[in-house]
């Protein structure tokens, strides 16, 4: 697969997100210069953490100008594959992508700790590996990560299973002890109604080697490439081509014998 | 232009003699400008002007140097034809006056003095020390101080991945901010400041340059007084969205093969830059300020020279590339002009739209400064200092009490307070994560690993500044072979008060030669380093603080080891020998309230043998952990090991024998060369076999379970329990306490 990994000025994990692509799970990577009006070609776009524009005025509220986000923008609406991690979270809030908005933490302080996560849902393109209720431990490492949406959107958010990792317990449960920035519902991922946008908090790229003392990370980004993979297949077959609306149709669940290592077993 | 006065001369700090050295350079007076120029060069930040016929005496070569002193930064070898390049610095004075800009910018400069060699920054470090935190003074110094090495390094990308933080009285009115930055480089593609190849284009690139920081290196070579909040106006204000693209033009501009030279502005700016660069290549610049990018306008060209304003950089330009090189700076939104050329004749020649309005042999400004021997001698108070009878000191009654106190104390306790502020993971190398002996970091696309430390125990160079310096070598490379790896190189940051003091001079010269013996014993080269003088307020100097920062080569990653407890039943080893070594101790200050004695003895030949056995010991898989003995003894070491696990902690079991010694010095003494060792039983004899044969002491002393830490005191007769304590009791005291004294207001 070719993934691309856009830079904006400031962007600080994209060589990391390019590490994990290229050298841990064997992908092409291509680096996305955020001057850049086109992103076809691609078979899935990530926008990496870091401060964009030194996250001045506001985390993401610049970087949602760069010419790049148009295309990504249109690269979404066709169903194409986009995680935002951390700063990209906050930047494809910020652009509309993703509904809400990011405040600082509660305790007014940056934060760069391992937390743990339960996978609300394990039915989009970015957790079809993972067993729903499992929970993860990945690091965080952010200054705004309260997530913050009105009622009426978060209603929607849960009716629609757009909640995809919430900050929990080592044994799964959601407590307020588990949150570490006061997010709302202790949200620490969401994605779009159509399941093809992610935005995470949490840094699975910082966590996808057994060397940097856990690879739970891994089971998310491997679960974006087998997902690509089996899509490819798919329309190789020309089983899955259309696009139902808004709605990009996926095969989101790896059930054929596709096990990747990692994870903190079922809840 | 005004005429120099003696008002004007003392105003820029320069004495009569040293004018007077300045007319006799130019042939003639100088004017301001050149003056202001004179200055900050002639300043102790940058000349070095008391210190340099003493760094003279640090063992700087060895068959891994690929860059010593005098350089931006240092480099050394590291195989697979790469190099680790490092520097350590200090930013005290700036931190004092605006702790939140002054830390940043500290971190901002360091940075600089890496990529500017050619190397990409992997990995910081920070050595602080604050006064009491029971005093809100200390806790505003603290929070702005960590707050802003946060919030550069932070944003740069760079994770911060260790370093130290010391508490103590003596540093209330003069907190130090010493920042140590680590970068990977080819060793055959290292960048160097040197203006060569007359013609070449001299180009400016960064940010603009303003009003900011003015005098900064001059500030940073005078005290403190109650007068000193006035000085804000000097300390420079960061940017470090600006560095990180002025980051990544460097390296673009280096890997596209178009510089000759390059160097970044710090202190002294755009005067040290040029000068410098002119004098290594032994060339002169020309350059006209009306060139320079500027933040606003009605600078003149005292000011803009003068400037430190940060984020900026000057290159030396190949013929003919100077488009090529405008290309990338704009690629990154950076300003950039060129605004002069190198020339023949060995002179700095400042313009100001074609007039000339400073003419210096760069040479002169550059290294040509006073040199001064400056008379030292030891301070009437050292005897009351080291004289301590130990016999109006009572031993210890309750272990468990005083150990919960060490544990407590804000120099022992935990830091995930600070580091938790720090993202120490970005970038992806982070093996060993703060909180164990020393970092590790991997190199990417190499089987390797780097570890780094920096330490220095004050309280030891205060008691006696030659040992102490010796003690601060000896623990930085004992936490790194705790840690598997060897040591390589070392970069310093030397703290001290009021160079023109005698005792004061006396503690720098000790401490120096202390540093030099103890280097060359160990073989470990000197490639870089800082001296910051003039560290006092109202008279009061701080302790010596010559911070030792070092960093050692583990070859196989997977190898690197930590510091804590691994799993039931394993054995605890403890390695070295234990004596009356209670001077100087953490101890005897919580305790006691002494800063008293003489620092623990230390043998060298002791000390490396348990080097070369605990290397051995880790590199051979023989054991699952190893922690160095230092701040609160033995008893503080095994609760580290206990609580110190990121996952689940462990207790253990300990039965200590006392034999004549006081039971105080016995679980808290600061005995060197000492390392607590975990190991599988079934290692147990390989272990105490390889330690045997390198003459290091080894012995058995519990057994690692349970959760509660267990140790017990006596002789071959009868044994009491002296420390038991439940783990969570241990670990809440030991971990919370800074957030605790810290969220008071």
């Amino acid at each position: 697969m070719n993934i691309g990994v856009v830079v904006f000025p400031g962007s600080n994990c994209d060589h990391d997100c390019r590490y994990v692509f290229r050298d841990v799970l064997g992908q092409d990577v291509t680096m996305v210069w955020h001057k850049e009006r086109s992103v076809s070609g691609l078979d899935a776009i990530v926008l990496p953490g870091g401060f964009s524009y030194g996250d001045y005025l506001r985390t993401g509220a610049i970087a949602r100008f760069s010419p790049v986000m148009e295309a990504v923008r249109e690269y979404a609406e066709e169903g194409g594959l986009v995680l935002g991690i951390c700063n990209g979270f906050q930047i494809l809030l910020e652009a509309g992508l993703l509904p809400g908005a990011m405040l600082r933490n509660d305790s007014l302080h940056f934060i760069c700790r391992d937390v743990y996560v339960k996978v609300e849902n394990a039915a989009t393109p970015f957790t079809g590996a993972c067993e729903s209720g499992q929970v993860l431990q990945i690091p965080i490492a952010h200054a705004d990560g309260h997530y913050y949406a009105d009622p009426v959107t978060v209603a929607s958010l849960k009716a629609n299973a757009q909640i995809v990792f919430r900050y929990c317990m080592p044994d799964g449960r959601v407590t307020k002890e588990a949150n570490p920035n006061g997010s709302l519902d202790n949200i620490a991922g969401i994605c779009n109604a159509a399941g093809n946008v992610l935005g995470m908090m949490p840094h699975p790229e910082r966590c996808a080697e057994s060397i940097l003392s856990n690879d739970d990370g891994r089971i998310i980004l491997a679960s974006m490439v087998e997902g690509l993979k089996k899509r490819r297949r798919a329309e190789e077959w020309g089983e899955i081509s259309e696009v139902q609306g808004n709605k990009a149709v996926i095969p989101s669940r790896a059930e054929d014998g596709l096990k990747i290592r990692g994870g903190r077993g079922k809840v | 232009m005004p005429p120099i006065t003696d008002d004007l001369i003392a105003q820029h700090h320069l004495t009569r003699d040293e004018y007077q050295r300045i007319v006799t350079i130019l042939g003639r007076d100088p004017n301001l400008t050149e003056l202001g120029m004179f200055s900050v060069m002639w300043s102790e930040h940058c000349s070095y002007k008391s210190s340099r016929v003493h760094l003279n005496k640090l063992p700087t070569s060895g068959p891994r140097v690929v860059q010593g002193p005098g350089e931006n930064a240092g480099a050394v070898d590291i195989g697979d034809g790469l190099c680790a390049v490092f520097k350590m610095e200090s930013h005290n004075h700036p931190s004092f006056i605006e702790p939140y800009q002054g830390a940043a910018t500290g971190v901002g400069g360091i940075l600089r003095d890496i990529f500017t060699m050619g190397a990409r920054p992997i990995a910081l470090l920070d050595s602080l020390r604050f006064g009491e935190l029971n005093v809100s003074q200390n806790r505003r110094l603290m929070k702005g101080v960590v707050a802003g090495i946060a919030g550069y390094g932070n944003c740069m990308g760079v994770p911060t991945v260790g370093g130290e933080t010391v508490f103590n009285e003596i540093y209330s009115l003069n907190p130090l901010v010493n920042v140590l930055c680590l970068g990977i480089a080819e060793k055959d593609k290292i960048f160097r400041g040197a203006a060569a190849g007359i013609g070449n284009p001299v180009i400016y690139f960064g940010s603009k340059t303003g009003r900011d920081g003015i005098h900064g290196a001059t500030m940073a070579s005078d005290s403190f007084d109650d007068e000193s909040e006035r000085k804000r106006p000097t300390v420079q204000v960061g940017d470090p969205f600006q560095e990180k693209l002025l980051l990544e033009a460097c390296l673009e501009l280096m890997a596209a093969d178009l510089l000759v030279g390059i160097q970044d502005m710090g202190a002294a700016g755009l005067t040290s830059s040029s000068c410098e660069m002119a004098s290594r290549a032994g060339t002169g610049i020309e350059l006209d300020v009306a060139l320079v990018p500027r933040r606003e306008p009605g600078m003149t060209p005292y000011e803009v020279m003068l400037s430190e304003s940060q984020e900026r950089m000057l290159m030396v330009a190949k013929a003919g590339k100077e488009d090529e090189c405008i290309a990338i700076c704009r690629k990154w939104d950076l300003d950039v002009a060129v605004i002069g050329w190198v020339t023949g004749d060995g002179v700095l020649r400042v313009k100001d739209q074609g007039t000339i309005v400073a003419e210096i042999p760069a040479k002169a400004l550059a290294d040509e400064g006073p040199r001064y021997d400056r008379p030292y001698s030891p301070p009437a108070y050292q005897d009351l200092l080291t004289n301590l009878n130990y016999d109006v000191i009572p031993d210890v009654k309750d272990a468990n009490a005083a150990l919960l106190s060490l544990l407590e104390s804000p120099t022992i306790a935990s830091k995930r307070w600070i580091y938790e502020q720090y993202d120490h993971m970005v970038r992806t190398n982070t093996v060993v994560r703060p909180g164990s002996d020393a970092a590790v970091v991997r190199i990417k696309g190499t089987p390797k690993a780097v570890a780094m430390t920096i330490d220095c125990n004050s309280r030891y160079c205060l008691l006696n500044p030659y040992e102490g310096a010796r003690l601060a070598v000896a623990e930085a490379a004992r936490n790194l072979v705790c840690s598997g790896a060897e040591p390589i190189g070392l970069t310093d940051c030397l703290n001290f008060g009021n160079p023109e003091r005698p005792d004061i001079m006396w503690q720098f010269v000790m401490a120096v030669e202390g540093l030099a013996d103890a280097c060359e014993f160990l073989k470990i080269p000197v490639v870089s380093g800082n001296v910051s003088f003039y560290n006092e307020t109202n008279g009061l100097s701080i302790y010596p603080t010559p911070m030792v920062g070092m960093v050692g080569l583990i070859d196989r990653v997977e190898r690197a080891m930590t510091q804590w407890f691994k799993e039931e039943g394993d054995d605890i080893i403890l390695l070295g020998a234990t004596r009356d070594d209670l001077g100087g101790s953490e101890y005897l200050k919580i305790m006691h309230s002494r800063e008293q004695g003489s620092p623990p003895f230390l043998n060298m030949e002791a000390e490396k043998a348990l080097h070369d056995c605990v290397l051995t010991l880790v590199r051979g898989g023989l054991v699952q952990s190893a922690h160095d003995c230092s701040d609160g003894g033995l008893a503080v070491a095994l609760a580290e090991s206990c609580l110190s696990a990121p996952g689940r902690q462990l207790g253990a079991a300990v039965q200590l024998t006392r034999g004549r010694l006081r039971k105080d010095a016995v679980l808290f003494g600061e005995s060197q060369s000492r390392v607590v060792l975990s190991a599988k039983p079934a290692h147990r004899e390989a272990v105490l076999e390889r330690a045997k044969s390198f003459a290091v002491p080894a012995a058995v002393i519990g057994t690692v379970g349970g959760d509660r830490l267990v140790v017990s005191l006596g002789d071959e007769r009868s044994a009491a329990n002296v420390i038991d304590a439940p783990l969570s009791t241990l670990h809440d005291r030991w971990a919370r306490s800074l957030e605790r004294v810290l969220n008071e207001t």
